[in-house]
């Protein structure tokens, strides 16, 4: 018990006196989870859209295959990655694996199925309302899409927002394929795990509530950026 | 751009018979009122000329290239759809699409937002006015384009006298620019007051071609007589 509580107070000696380890961990994590999550919202936001709005051959089987993917676990994913990156696989030319950008793969294909399916559910339901009076304007599939991404923007933070937040808590896929490198590619999760084990709750604890306060002030970010627009509720 | 020629029109739902044959002719300057009972096929008849239904059979062919009519014409729904932006940017949205500058699109919407007496609410959600302003809103947006054709569709059910007027008003001087109307109603008071030709349409079927004037004096079909008398028609 004693232990724990050691741990606690240094933990807050750490972030109070911004530890270098600390800080660099936490800035590594968010590079990468902030890449992922930028690639993830330029191929899921559109492809919502087009989801939403068009009716191809191949849509109801994407939208089973997204949710399946949805489901994935991200340990899986991880190996699926790795296997893809090692040196036997098809892209092991590239040496890819235990890099950043290895980790930014992982992340991005584990929550780009998630932000495409919240995304699709907010722009179906405004579609539903829009769809007579865009097709009366005779809007282009462009002037549809920007529509409705524009008008949808507030759901559409929030669903990227769920994908932040499920990559940068995200372990398993990232330590598969990102190998927790010191000084590489350890991140806030990988360094929790690794300094658990190592039986050091201090840096474990700072790193735990650097997570927490990393999430909750993007919470409150968005929420604050949303409600600046004065508009408020629809 | 005129005159509008319909041929065989017929609309089914499911297999359901709901409209036609229908065979019309509209010309330019028109106040037509298609006049009838609820479920009699006004709304199928309006969205089937606009081209924004499915036809089971038959065409409806504008006097010029389809490219060109498309941009030419309006609709107003009879709930109206608004945008969820404000009500200013809900004036701008049909400009913007027709790549008007900016600057002539902020201009139009504050002149028509005078006209409708709206501008004190111009930054308000355009979801959070009520009806009547709402309705409005919608012909004033459809108007702000200028267009050759417009068809509303019950522009007055459930609004109270007072916006009634306004909006019949607004209808008047958009005719004596020119504008081409085409509406539905289901109030006799109403076509007295527009009409310059009534089309009395009953279970799908145009029953009466004929100008408002002799229409009221002298309509050609019975269930016409019994409709402008108020009784029911079975
Ligand atoms: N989307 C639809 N699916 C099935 N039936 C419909 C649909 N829209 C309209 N109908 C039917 O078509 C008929 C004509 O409807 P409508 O054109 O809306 O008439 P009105 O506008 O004169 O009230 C009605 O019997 C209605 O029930
Ligand atoms: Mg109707």
């Amino acid at each position: 018990m004693n232990d724990i509580w050691d741990g606690i107070v240094q933990a807050f000696t750490l972030i109070y006196t911004l530890d270098p380890d600390l800080i660099k961990i936490s800035l590594r994590s968010l590079q990468v989870t902030l890449s992922a999550l930028a690639i993830s919202c330029i191929i899921a936001l559109p492809l919502a859209a087009i989801l939403t709005i068009q009716r191809f051959k191949f849509r109801r089987f994407t939208i089973a295959l997204l949710n399946a993917l949805m489901g994935l676990p991200p340990v899986v994913v991880g190996l699926l990655v790795y296997i893809v990156l090692s040196r036997s696989g098809p892209f092991g030319v590239l040496d890819l694996l235990y890099t950043k950008t290895a980790m930014i793969i992982a992340q991005t294909i584990i929550i780009t199925p998630l932000i495409t399916s919240i995304a699709h559910q907010s722009l179906r339901e405004l579609w539903s309302d829009y769809h007579d009076l865009l097709i009366s304007m005779n809007t282009s599939h462009n002037q549809r899409i920007k529509t409705l991404l524009w008008d949808a923007r507030r759901a559409l933070l929030t669903a990227s927002l769920a994908g932040f937040g499920r990559a940068i808590g995200e372990v398993g896929a990232i330590m598969i394929v990102g190998g927790n490198i010191d000084n590489a590619t350890r991140v806030l999760t990988t360094a929790i795990a690794l300094e658990t084990s190592k039986g050091d709750f201090a840096l474990a604890l700072a790193l735990g509530f650097v997570l927490i306060l990393t999430t909750i002030a993007l919470n409150i970010g968005t929420h604050w950026l949303s409600k600046t627009e004065n508009e408020g509720r629809w | 751009m005129f005159p509008l020629v319909a041929e065989n029109l017929v609309v089914e739902f499911q297999g359901k018979h709901v409209l036609g044959p229908v065979d019309l002719r509209l010309d330019k300057g028109d106040i037509a009122v298609i006049l009838g009972p609820n479920g009699s096929g006004k709304t199928s008849l309006l969205k089937a000329l606009h081209g924004i239904l499915k036809l089971k059979l038959g065409m409806v062919r504008w006097s010029c290239l389809e490219t060109e009519s498309v941009g030419k014409q309006m609709f107003v729904f009879q709930t109206p759809i608004m945008l969820r932006r404000s009500v200013f940017e809900n004036l701008t949205y049909p400009l913007r699409l027709r790549k008007v500058s900016k600057a002539e699109a902020n201009q139009r919407a504050t002149e028509w937002l005078d006209r409708i007496a709206l501008s004190a609410s111009m930054q308000v959600p355009a979801t959070r006015i009520s009806g009547g302003e709402k309705q409005k809103l919608a012909l004033a947006r459809a108007l702000i384009t200028e267009p050759e054709m417009l068809f509303l569709d019950e522009p007055c059910a459930a609004l109270d006298g007072k916006t009634t007027n306004e909006i019949e008003s607004m209808l008047q001087s958009c005719v004596e620019n020119g504008t081409t109307i085409m509406m539905s109603t289901h109030d006799i008071g109403q076509a007295k007051r527009l009409a310059k030709n009534i089309y009395f349409i009953n279970k799908g079927k145009l029953e009466c071609i004929q100008s408002a004037k002799t229409f009221f004096v002298k309509p050609s079909s019975i269930n016409a007589s019994k409709f402008i008398a108020g009784d029911i028609i079975e």
